[in-house]
Order: structure tokens, then C-alpha cells, then sequence
């Protein structure tokens, strides 16, 4: 297979980037889209040229670490698959590719097609998190819970944190990420006494990163390579509300007391 | 020097907590005193950071990744052992450490196996209370599947996401300190020396990968959880930056490098397609649960269709060799039976690597719908990657490099013999033996970062005074300079090259040496032929390899370069191991060391040690340390399964 | 560990949530005013007894209006705000992209909002306020000497270019209803899996509904159905 590929090519952070047309030939169907891009670095490094640069690790569509745009879509046309698990057997011979990175103010590019996602684990910093001490843990079957419970945050906890969502949202809104990590928590029991804390934390953390703001076009939804549902979102509006009316009424209370 | 592995003497079962009240402390006023450098974010890494930042230590941690969250051990699909007896099946802490013991074929330290098995409770707990949803009954309670052929249902899951989901346990864990200010977390950092002064280990040398800035980090102790050096076979289930250059820098600077032949082949891996690829993708061994595998018996049918094959002509090898186990032996004998059948030319698919694992039987026994609830999401996969439909054609699979049960020389405190440097996970040798058992290698993770490390590491540092107050080591100490140039130094050296070949040209062709000399079946001849020509490709790297653009930017390609250049010099020492153990264990293969019906033969008048080699230099004959192994509680005996 | 109380209208979510209350007043009030509108089909008392009965309980008048008045400041002040934020978090565009769940609505809504307000606009100058007459219409009053709504209204849907403002002007408010119905649930967290796809089509059904019902008045008038 041919392929025409119009790659972003950017030095670094500061430099303004641009677009960068090659031929690239001998593709064969059953390779992956990222090994098609290994051809062509290869290729690239032959003629003396710099590789393109792109994330990507473990190739198997679980770290989350590839990205990139392809024809106008986060991780390509394939539903439910990442970069990696893309085969060029979804393109056609000689189609024109338009390769671009995730593009987001709070997704700062580094190189080419290689951005900064810091800002997600400042989100899970700001308590994305179960306050437990090692070793300080009950016997893990002293507190069960409900199948259909525990089955809905694995829902929400296969988010494998690529900002895929982000990548798709015309907004730029980290919703669906922030959404997944704050539910998976919240469901559970053990999650419970900290609900509250963090998810006004995470929200607040999530918009002082410059994240746009979710106007429910589900974009989110269909780019996102684990099906991760948008009905979180909901769920996450939902807690932020009911968090914000409780600490309120808790302070009320404090200061009445006090 | 001999080794001392520091382990504690007495009934088993108390070893452990008798060597925990031995070991001194740091008194808590002191603990922020210390620093702590930990190179890795994985299972092992991510917990030990964790931990220590929660005890009070300054923690530095590293990665690669642009993110910790992304270490390998997310790729982990099937589970993780505990000996919880929740299902009442006769599971105890004494049978995980039996089974363990007799599964990674006696080369591994009963006390270090049987403190694992002990620990592995408190891992399940610490898991479920930092929220990770494993898989639960309806009545809420943790369920357990049977998992690697083991009599017991003792292995805890996740769907198929269960290193994922440990790992963002660990992260969680890690990220809460990160927001208390005890743990610095260092994202997309390789660490490219380790720095020694006295002998001691007291810091390393990073570049960041994102501008390339050259960075020296000290420290009071230096904790290395980098993982497995799987990758130096090119192709494998590891992820692309897998690499052995943190632990193979430390080995250079004196660390002893353990049972480095020592590699776990899964059987069931999607079998290679053509030049251009890049990695293998792991199938979940439980297929082999309802799956059966099968070659044609006459070479000749190897082309034709499955189905056009009829019974009579199949050969179910697994099922006829060992009977009492078919198609659930273990990894190691299941792989090495698929060799065996595509060596006598019956392999199936392109290029003769592979054989069948059908579900033809089990759907017409159990229906599609059944098959589809259990394996569904591997099926899915499976027809993604390979255009096959596997509900309607068996799978093709095929063995590949899954794990490295080898690694930094450890003592029971999981320091290697550099006083202050330890090493955790997949990157030391200490649990495995010759052969990992299925979802053990998560449990030893978590062990060695949870609960193992925070004591240990303790005892260590109460013995140093910290260098926040002696203030002995700054960056301006001639060693660390030193270690700062060396660094620079080598960079400068793989972009002067400026040759004609790319560094994945030569990590293919080191791959290709290691897999026929030293994988699933190794020969003294191979070996020795391996031996010349390791080090004569290693010489043509460095005067023939292209590393395009500079070291002050990100590249990619010095970072593999780099990576590259380090497999070039470990690959040997993989053959000169495999060579000098002649005889059959686990994963490893010697064809001079069978039986007449081809099964592997264990020497342990000869062999029962562990193989600890200390570098002396490249192009340099390392030197050979043995630690000998005593058996207790598990008497020796060769593995069947038949 | 105490925290300082987040203020929710100070997160995006919070903004979200405003839009959604504002958009729920206006979203009641349009119904209403359309099912007060569709009066005229029963001729000129009806209509016009509506009018003056409003006009004579100043409370709800003026109530119902300083009601609207907040929530239309509210939801543009807002929008702004939000619209701002969101341009920004995206400052490099992408040079091709493909949306594939979103919709046309979704997409416009600001464009339809603002339309919404500069009809609001002319709406308020043209009826209520009466700047526009004489432009397409001479108020007149009824037998009680009260403003004759029905008269007013009939005579200036004569006018097709004014029939042609408010159904342009129904079309967007449409659009912006069919987003904004269903979107409100999910900022509101009052979405679950279980009835979204009743909600997306009942958004569907009320915002044809408003756009039937408001633009049934100006049209009918224009054929001279009502006359
Ligand atoms: C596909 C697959 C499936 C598996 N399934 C199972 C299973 O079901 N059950 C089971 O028990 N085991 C399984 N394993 C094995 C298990 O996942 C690993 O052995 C284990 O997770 C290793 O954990 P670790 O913390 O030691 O290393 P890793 O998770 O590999 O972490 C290594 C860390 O070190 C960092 N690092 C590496 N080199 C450097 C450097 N030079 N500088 C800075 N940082 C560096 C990396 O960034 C990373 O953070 C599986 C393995 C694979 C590949
Ligand atoms: C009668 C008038 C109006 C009604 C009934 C109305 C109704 C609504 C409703 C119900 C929503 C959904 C709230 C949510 O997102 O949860 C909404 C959103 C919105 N409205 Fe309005 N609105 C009106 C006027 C306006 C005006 C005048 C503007 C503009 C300047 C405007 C701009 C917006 C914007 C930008 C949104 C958010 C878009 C989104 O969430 O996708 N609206 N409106
Ligand atoms: S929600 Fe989906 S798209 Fe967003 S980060 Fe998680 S996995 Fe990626
Ligand atoms: S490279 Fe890991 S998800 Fe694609």
C-alpha cells in the first residue's frame, strides 16, 4: 500500500509548527498504524533526516501512552481501539493521512506529535486517591460489595488516561477523564468518606488547568478508546453538587457549634 | 566474595517476623532526613515510592514514561496470586510457597518464597482498600479463578486488567504523596548511570527525555525497580522502552547480574506476520482452559485449511505427551513442545510458526454464548489484530519472551552486594527461580514494594548517616562527576557514529541471535556460535550505527540507541549463563540435558545454585559467583506432568 | 482536613449548572408563552382577555418578568463566560477534524443563542415596547380602549419580511431548545442510562413542538388563515 502523510512536525514547545508532507510506499495491510510510522522513521533516519517523534509504549492498547489525530480523529477511525491497535487495513491504498497531535492548551506539545499530559496526573493528585496506610488495611473481603457496584467502577476505572476525550472534545474538556477517575472512587465503599473532598478537588484542579467546560457534545464518548460512558459525567456533576451543598451545610454547622 | 543472602534461620514460618524485629529502625524525627532515590513507577517501584514517602522519607521517583501510570506492569492481564483461602479449596500460605518452590524448579531461596506467599495476603487487602475493583461474587465477596495449571483457585482478577489496576492502586498511592510533598516524581527520565562513592550507592545520572538535560540525583539509597530486559530479544510481549540499561548500568558498577539466562516464553502469544513488526501481543494463558492445541500430524498438511484436516490427522501433542495435564502443562513445557512440532516442519501459518489452539470442541460443547462471556474480549483482539475470526477458524499461536526471571543479585533484604543499592520486581532474580508461575510475578511487585522495602531499606539507612546532614557527597564529589561524564561521554559517542544502519537494525539482529541461540532451546553449539557473534555485531554497532538529531532535544532514537547498545553487551552474558548451566530448569533448556523422550533434566548435584556474575569489563570474561541453594521444606525432586 | 468551601458557579460544572437553572426559567417561559400565543387561533377575545389579564395583575407580570430578566442575564453572562473558557483551552486548531457524535445544535448554540437575543431584541421593541410601529404595523386599540394584541399581531404578519425574522428566529430558539432540553439533564446530574434515550427524543419532540406552535402564529396570519 501508498500512503501520502501529512505529518506535525514541531522543534519544541516554544517553536510554532508545521506541516510536513511524505510519500511513504510498501505498506502492508496487516501492519499496525505505528509500525507504518516506524517505516517511515526508519526511512526518515536513512536520508539523514529527524524521525518524527510520537508517543507510544506497550502497543497493545492498555498504557495509554499513544496519541495522535489521524484524519481528523483521536486514535484514528477504528472504534474502541488506540493508535497502536489501528491496522492499515483501515485505510485505503494511496489515501492522503493527516497525522496531528492531541491539541489542547493543557496538552503543551514537546516535539512533533508528542504532548504533555502532566496535567492529568494533577488532577489524580489533587485526590484522585483512597487515604489508606500501607499495611493499615482491613481483610479484603471485611467490607463486600455489590457485584453490579464493584462491575460499574471497573467501568469507570478502565480509563486508561491517553486524553483521547480531551483530544475529540471540541471544547478541550478533561470531563470524561475526570469523570471515570472520580466515579471509579465514589462507588465504591472504600472510596466513600473522602467522596466529597475529592471531588471538588479534582474539579477545581481539572479547570485550573485550563480545561474547556463540557457542553454534552459526547464527542468524549466516541473517541474514547475504552467506551468509558458519558452518563459519568452526569454522575460527576451530580457529586460535585451534592458535595459542594454538604460542605456547606458542614460549615454552617461548625460555625453554629463554634 | 562470597554472597551473603542474609537469610534468617529457624522454622519458616517465623523467618520473616523475626528478621522484621531484627532490623533497626530510623527514628521517625530522622526519616525526612533521608533521601531515597526509587528508578521505576511499575508495581514494584510505584509501591516502594509510595510507602517510603508515607513513612517520612524524601523520595525521588523515575520513570521513563511520560507518566508513572504507564509502566509495564499495566499490560498485566491475567492476575494475582494470593494465599487467602477464600474459596476454601485448601489453599494455605505453605501450599503457595510449596507450589512455588516446586514450580520455578528449585532455583529460587525457600525463605524469600515463603515470605512472598506470607505477604500476599496483606497485598489483596491494601488493593481492595485503595478502591481497585477486582472481581467480585454476588454476594460481594472476592471471587478467584484457577489460574497456570495451579490446583486451587488462588489468583484474584480484575476483568483482564489487573496489573492495570493494581498499578493505578500504586499511582494513587504514589500521587497522594506527590500532593504531600514527600515523593518528587520525575516523568519521562531515564536513568543512564548509577553513581557509587565508597562503594556505596549514593545517587544516578539521568537524562530527561524531554529537552535532554543531563541531571546527577543523590541520595541516601538508591532503590532500582526498572522491570525485565525481555526486549533484548527485539521482538516481545514487553512494551517498546522496556530495557535492561538501569540495572546493566548498576551491573557495571559492580552489582552482581543473577541467573541472566533465566527467560519465561508464553505459549500463547499471536504468532509473527512479517518483518516490519514490532511487538508481540500476550494471549491470556486461560484459553488454554478450553482451547486444545493441535499440529497436523504429516507436514504435508501444513498448508491446507484447518477444517480441511480431518481428526484423524491432527495431533493434539499436549494431550498425548502428558496426559494427566493435556493442554494446562506449564509455560515453559508448552512452549517448548510448539518448538518442537514447527522444528519438525508441522507448524502452521506464514512461515511455519505456529500451531492451533481450537475452541471447535468446547463451542459445540458449551455454545458460542459461553465461550463468548468467558474469552469474548481475547477473541475480539485476537480477529482485530489478525483478520481472523477465531469463533469460526482455531486461533494461530505461538511462543514469545514474556518475563526475566533473571536479574540484579539480591540478599533477603532485596539490597544487591553495592551497600544502599536495592532492587525490586522483575528487576532483581530473587522469587522465580527458573520459571515464573502465572500471576505471580504482580504479587512479588507488590511484595517487594509494599512490605518488603519499607523494613529493609530502614535497616540500611539507620546504619549511614544521612547526606542531608554530612553533607559527604555533592555534585561537585569527583565520582559523581565522574558517573555525570561518563554519561555525557557515551551520548556524544552513539551521535558521532554517523553511520549507515538504524539502532532497530541492530536490536533485530541481536533478537534473532538470542532467540534461536539462547530462547526456548539452547545447545552448546549454539551458545558458543552466539559468542563470537554478539561481540563482533555489538563492534559493528558502534562503528556503523545512525543516531540522527542532538542530545539537547528530545530523540528517540538516542534513546534507543543507548538501550540498544546495553542489550548488545547483556545478550552475551545471557549466552556465557546459558552456556555455563548445563542443565535443564524452567525456562531454560540445554539439549544436552534431557531425558530419551526429550523432557528437560534438572542437575542438582551440579547446578543448584544461583549463577551471580560480576562484571570486569567489556570484551572482558565476567567472573562467576554461586550462591548455593539449601531445600528444607521442599525436598528436591524433577518436575512431571505427566 | 477541612478545605475552604469551593464555591460551585466558580468551576465549569457550576457554570454548567447556572446555564441549566437559566435555561429551565426560559425554557418554561417559552412553553407558556406559546401556549398563550396559539390563543389567537381562538380569535381576538381570547388573545386579547389574556393580555389584559396579565396587564392587570402587575405581580405576576412584573414578578414573572424580573424572573426572566435574572435568568437571561444569568445564561448570557454565562455563555460568555464559558464560551471564552472554551476557546481557550484550544488555542492551536486542528487542521482537520472530524466530529462524529455531536450535532448541529450542539455546535451552534452560541450562534443560535445570540440570534435568540438579538430577536429577543427586535421582539421586544416590535411588540411590547411598540418602537417598531409604523413600520409594519399601526397599534391599535380595542372596543375597552386596551392595546388590541390580536389586531397588532395579525397586521404585522402581513408583512412577510417580519413572518420571515420570527421564523428564522423560531428556528434557531428550536436548535438551541432540541440541545439545551436534553443537555440540561446530563449538567444537572439528572441523567442515567436508563431514560437518556427517551430524553434525547423527547427533546427532539418539544423542540419541534415550540417551533410548530410559535411559528404557526406568523405563518397562519401570512396565508391568511387568521386574519
Ligand atoms: C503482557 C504481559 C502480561 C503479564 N501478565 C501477568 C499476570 O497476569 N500476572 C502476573 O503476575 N504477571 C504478569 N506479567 C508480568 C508482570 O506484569 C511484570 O513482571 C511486573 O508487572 C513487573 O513490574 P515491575 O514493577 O518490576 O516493572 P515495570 O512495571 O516494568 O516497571 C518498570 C519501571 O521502571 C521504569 N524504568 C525502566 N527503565 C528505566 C530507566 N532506565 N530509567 C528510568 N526509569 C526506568 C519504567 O518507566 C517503569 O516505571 C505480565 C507481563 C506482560 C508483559
Ligand atoms: C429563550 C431563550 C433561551 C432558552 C429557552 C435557552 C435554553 C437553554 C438551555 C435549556 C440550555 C441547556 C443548559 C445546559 O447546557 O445544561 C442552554 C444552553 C446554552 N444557551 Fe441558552 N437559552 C436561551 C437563550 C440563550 C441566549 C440568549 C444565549 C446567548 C447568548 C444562549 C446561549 C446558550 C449557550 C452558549 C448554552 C450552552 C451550550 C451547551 O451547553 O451546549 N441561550 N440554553
Ligand atoms: S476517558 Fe477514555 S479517552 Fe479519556 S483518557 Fe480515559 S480512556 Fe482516554
Ligand atoms: S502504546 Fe500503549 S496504548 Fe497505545
Amino acid at each position: 500500500m501508498k500512503f501520502k502523510l501529512n505529518v506535525w512536525r514541531q522543534d519544541n514547545a516554544k517553536t510554532a509548527g508545521r506541516f510536513e508532507s511524505y510519500s511513504i510506499d510498501g505498506i502492508t495491510s496487516d501492519q499496525s498504524f505505528l509500525e507504518m510510522l516506524d517505516v517511515l522513521n526508519e526511512k526518515l533516519v536513512g536520508d539523514g533526516k529527524e524521525p518524527v517523534a510520537f508517543d507510544h509504549d506497550c502497543r497493545e492498547g492498555i498504557c495509554g501512552m499513544c496519541s495522535l489525530v489521524v484524519n481528523g480523529r483521536p486514535h484514528g477511525p477504528q472504534e474502541h481501539a488506540t493508535t497502536c491497535q489501528l491496522h492499515m487495513r483501515k485505510f485505503t491504498d494511496g489515501e492522503e493521512i493527516t497525522i496531528e497531535p492531541w491539541r489542547a492548551g493543557a496538552f503543551p506539545v514537546i516535539r512533533d506529535l508528542v504532548v504533555d499530559r502532566g496535567s492529568f496526573d494533577r488532577i489524580i493528585q489533587a485526590g484522585g486517591y483512597i487515604s489508606v496506610r500501607t499495611g493499615a488495611a482491613p481483610d479484603a473481603n471485611a467490607i463486600p460489595v455489590a457485584k453490579e457496584i464493584a462491575d460499574r467502577a471497573m467501568d469507570a476505572a478502565a480509563c486508561i488516561g491517553c486524553g483521547a476525550c480531551v483530544a475529540a472534545c471540541p471544547n478541550a474538556s478533561a470531563m470524561l477523564f475526570t469523570a471515570a477517575k472520580v466515579r471509579h472512587l465514589n462507588l465504591l465503599p472504600q472510596g466513600a468518606p473522602e467522596r466529597d473532598l475529592r471531588v471538588m478537588k479534582m474539579v477545581e484542579q481539572m479547570d485550573a488547568e485550563g480545561f474547556g467546560a463540557c457542553t454534552n457534545h459526547l464527542e468524549c464518548e466516541a473517541a474514547c478508546p475504552k467506551g468509558i460512558s458519558a452518563d459519568f459525567i452526569g454522575e460527576l456533576n451530580r457529586d460535585l453538587a451534592t458535595a459542594i451543598l454538604r460542605s456547606r451545610e458542614a460549615s454552617k454547622n461548625a460555625s453554629a457549634g463554634g | 566474595m562470597a554472597l551473603q543472602s542474609k537469610c534468617p534461620t529457624g522454622p519458616i514460618e517465623q523467618r520473616w517476623d523475626k528478621h522484621r524485629f531484627n532490623l533497626k529502625l530510623v527514628n521517625p524525627a530522622n526519616k525526612r532526613k533521608y533521601e531515597v532515590i526509587v528508578v521505576g513507577s511499575g508495581l514494584a517501584g510505584g509501591a516502594a515510592a509510595a510507602t517510603l514517602g508515607e513513612l517520612g522519607y524524601k523520595v525521588q521517583c523515575f520513570c521513563y514514561q511520560d507518566s508513572p501510570r504507564r509502566a509495564h506492569s499495566i499490560a498485566a492481564q491475567g492476575g494475582i496470586n494470593a494465599a487467602k483461602n477464600y474459596q476454601n479449596d485448601g489453599d494455605s500460605v505453605y501450599r503457595l510457597f510449596y507450589d512455588t518452590v516446586v514450580g520455578v524448579d528449585y532455583r529460587a531461596r525457600e525463605s524469600n518464597v515463603y515470605r512472598l506467599a506470607q505477604v500476599s495476603l496483606n497485598i489483596i487487602d491494601q488493593c481492595a482498600a485503595q478502591g481497585v475493583p477486582f472481581a467480585r461474587e454476588y454476594g460481594g465477596l472476592l471471587d478467584n479463578r484457577s489460574f497456570g495449571g495451579a490446583q486451587v483457585s488462588r489468583t484474584f482478577y480484575a476483568r483482564g486488567q489487573t496489573g492495570q489496576q493494581l498499578l493505578l492502586g500504586a499511582y494513587s498511592a504514589l500521587e497522594r504523596q506527590v500532593a504531600a510533598g514527600s515523593v518528587t516524581m520525575h516523568s519521562r527520565h531515564e536513568m543512564l548511570e548509577l553513581i557509587v562513592v565508597d562503594g556505596r550507592a549514593r545517587g544516578i545520572v539521568t537524562r530527561d527525555l524531554k529537552d535532554g538535560r543531563i541531571e546527577t540525583h543523590l541520595a541516601d539509597a538508591v532503590i532500582l525497580a526498572t522491570g525485565g530486559y525481555g526486549n533484548v530479544f527485539f521482538l516481545s510481549t514487553n512494551a517498546m522502552g522496556c530495557n535492561v540499561t538501569a540495572t546493566w548500568r548498576a551491573h557495571k558498577k559492580g552489582a552482581f547480574f543473577a541467573n541472566p539466562c533465566f527467560t519465561q516464553i508464553h505459549p500463547t502469544c499471536i504468532p509473527v506476520k512479517g518483518d516490519y513488526q514490532s511487538k508481540l501481543t500476550l494471549m491470556s494463558e486461560s484459553l488454554r482452559n478450553d482451547g486444545r492445541v493441535w499440529v497436523p500430524k504429516d507436514a504435508a498438511d501444513r498448508d491446507k485449511k484447518p477444517g480441511e484436516i480431518p481428526e484423524s490427522a491432527r495431533d493434539y501433542y499436549l494431550e498425548r505427551r502428558y496426559p494427566a495435564f493435556g493442554n494446562l502443562v506449564p509455560r515453559d513445557v508448552a512452549s517448548r513442545a510448539a518448538k518442537v512440532v514447527c522444528d519438525e516442519g508441522r507448524g502452521v501459518g506464514p512461515g511455519g510458526l505456529g500451531v492451533y489452539l481450537d475452541f471447535r470442541d468446547s463451542i459445540q460443547r458449551l455454545g458460542q454464548d459461553k465461550i463468548a462471556e468467558r474469552y469474548g474480549n481475547l477473541f475480539e483482539m485476537y480477529h482485530h489484530i489478525t483478520d481472523e475470526d477465531p469463533y469460526k477458524v482455531p486461533m494461530r499461536i505461538y511462543p514469545a519472551v514474556h518475563y526475566t526471571m533473571g536479574g540484579l543479585w539480591v540478599d533477603y533484604n532485596l539490597m544487591s552486594n553495592v551497600p544502599g543499592l536495592f532492587v525490586l520486581g522483575e528487576a532483581n532474580f530473587s522469587d522465580h527461580g527458573a520459571n515464573r508461575l502465572g500471576a505471580s510475578a504482580l504479587m512479588q511487585g507488590l511484595a517487594d514494594g509494599y512490605f518488603v522495602i519499607p523494613y529493609t531499606v530502614g535497616d540500611y539507612l539507620a546504619s549511614v548517616k544521612p547526606i542531608s546532614v554530612a553533607k559527604d557527597v555533592t555534585k561537585d564529589h569527583a565520582d559523581v562527576k565522574a558517573a555525570r561524564k561518563a554519561v555525557e561521554t557515551r551520548l556524544k559517542s552513539l551521535l558521532e557514529v554517523n553511520g549507515k544502519r538504524t539502532a532497530d537494525s541492530f536490536h533485530r539482529e541481536l533478537g534473532k541471535i538470542i532467540w534461536d541461540e539462547c530462547g526456548m532451546a539452547r545447545s552448546e553449539k549454539g551458545l558458543r556460535g552466539a559468542l563470537e557473534r554478539i561481540p563482533a555485531l555489538r563492534e559493528e554497532f558502534w562503528s556503523n550505527v545512525r543516531v540522527p538529531g542532538s542530545g539537547e532535544a528530545m530523540n528517540p532514537e538516542l534513546e534507543k540507541a543507548g538501550r540498544v547498545a546495553d542489550f548488545l553487551e547483556l545478550g552475551e552474558l545471557m549466552c556465557r549463563d546459558a552456556l555455563d548451566r548445563n542443565e535443564s530448569c524452567g525456562g531454560h533448556f540445554r539439549e544436552e540435558s534431557a531425558t530419551d523422550e526429550g523432557e528437560a533434566k534438572r542437575d542438582d548435584e551440579k547446578y543448584c545454585y544461583v549463577a551471580a556474575w560480576e562484571h570486569q569489563g567489556v570484551d572482558k570474561a565476567p567472573t562467576l559467583h554461586k550462591e548455593a541453594l539449601e531445600f528444607e521444606y521442599v525436598k528436591l525432586s524433577q518436575r512431571s506432568y505427566k | 482536613m477541612t478545605t475552604r468551601a469551593l464555591s460551585l458557579t466558580n468551576t465549569t460544572i457550576g457554570k454548567k449548572m447556572v446555564m441549566a437553572v437559566s435555561g429551565f426559567v426560559l425554557f418554561g417561559f417559552v412553553i407558556g408563552h406559546m401556549l398563550g400565543n396559539l390563543q389567537i387561533f381562538m380569535g381576538p377575545d381570547a388573545i386579547n382577555g389574556y393580555s389584559h389579564m396579565l396587564h392587570s395583575t402587575p405581580a405576576l407580570l412584573w414578578g414573572a418578568r424580573v424572573v426572566l430578566l435574572a435568568a437571561i442575564v444569568a445564561h448570557v453572562t454565562t455563555a460568555v463566560s464559558l464560551v471564552r473558557m472554551n476557546r481557550a483551552a484550544r488555542p492551536v486548531a486542528y487542521a482537520v477534524k472530524k466530529d462524529v457524535a455531536t450535532d448541529y445544535a450542539a455546535k451552534t448554540m452560541f450562534l443560535s443563542g445570540i440570534t435568540i437575543a438579538l430577536y429577543i431584541a427586535y421582539h421586544l421593541a416590535h411588540l411590547t415596547l411598540g418602537f417598531t410601529k409604523g413600520l409594519h404595523y399601526q397599534p391599535s386599540l380595542d372596543a375597552n380602549g386596551l392595546p388590541n394584541v390580536y389586531q397588532n399581531v395579525v397586521s404585522s404578519f402581513k408583512v412577510p419580511w417580519c413572518t420571515a425574522i420570527y421564523v428564522v428566529a423560531q428556528g434557531a430558539l428550536s436548535l438551541h431548545l432540541y440541545h439545551g432540553a436534553w443537555s440540561l439533564f446530563q449538567s444537572l446530574g439528572l441523567n442515567h442510562s436508563r431514560y437518556n434515550d427517551a430524553l434525547r427524543s423527547s427533546a427532539v419532540a418539544v423542540a419541534m413542538a415550540v417551533c410548530v406552535g410559535f411559528v404557526s402564529v406568523p405563518l397562519a396570519v401570512l396565508f391568511g388563515v387568521v386574519k
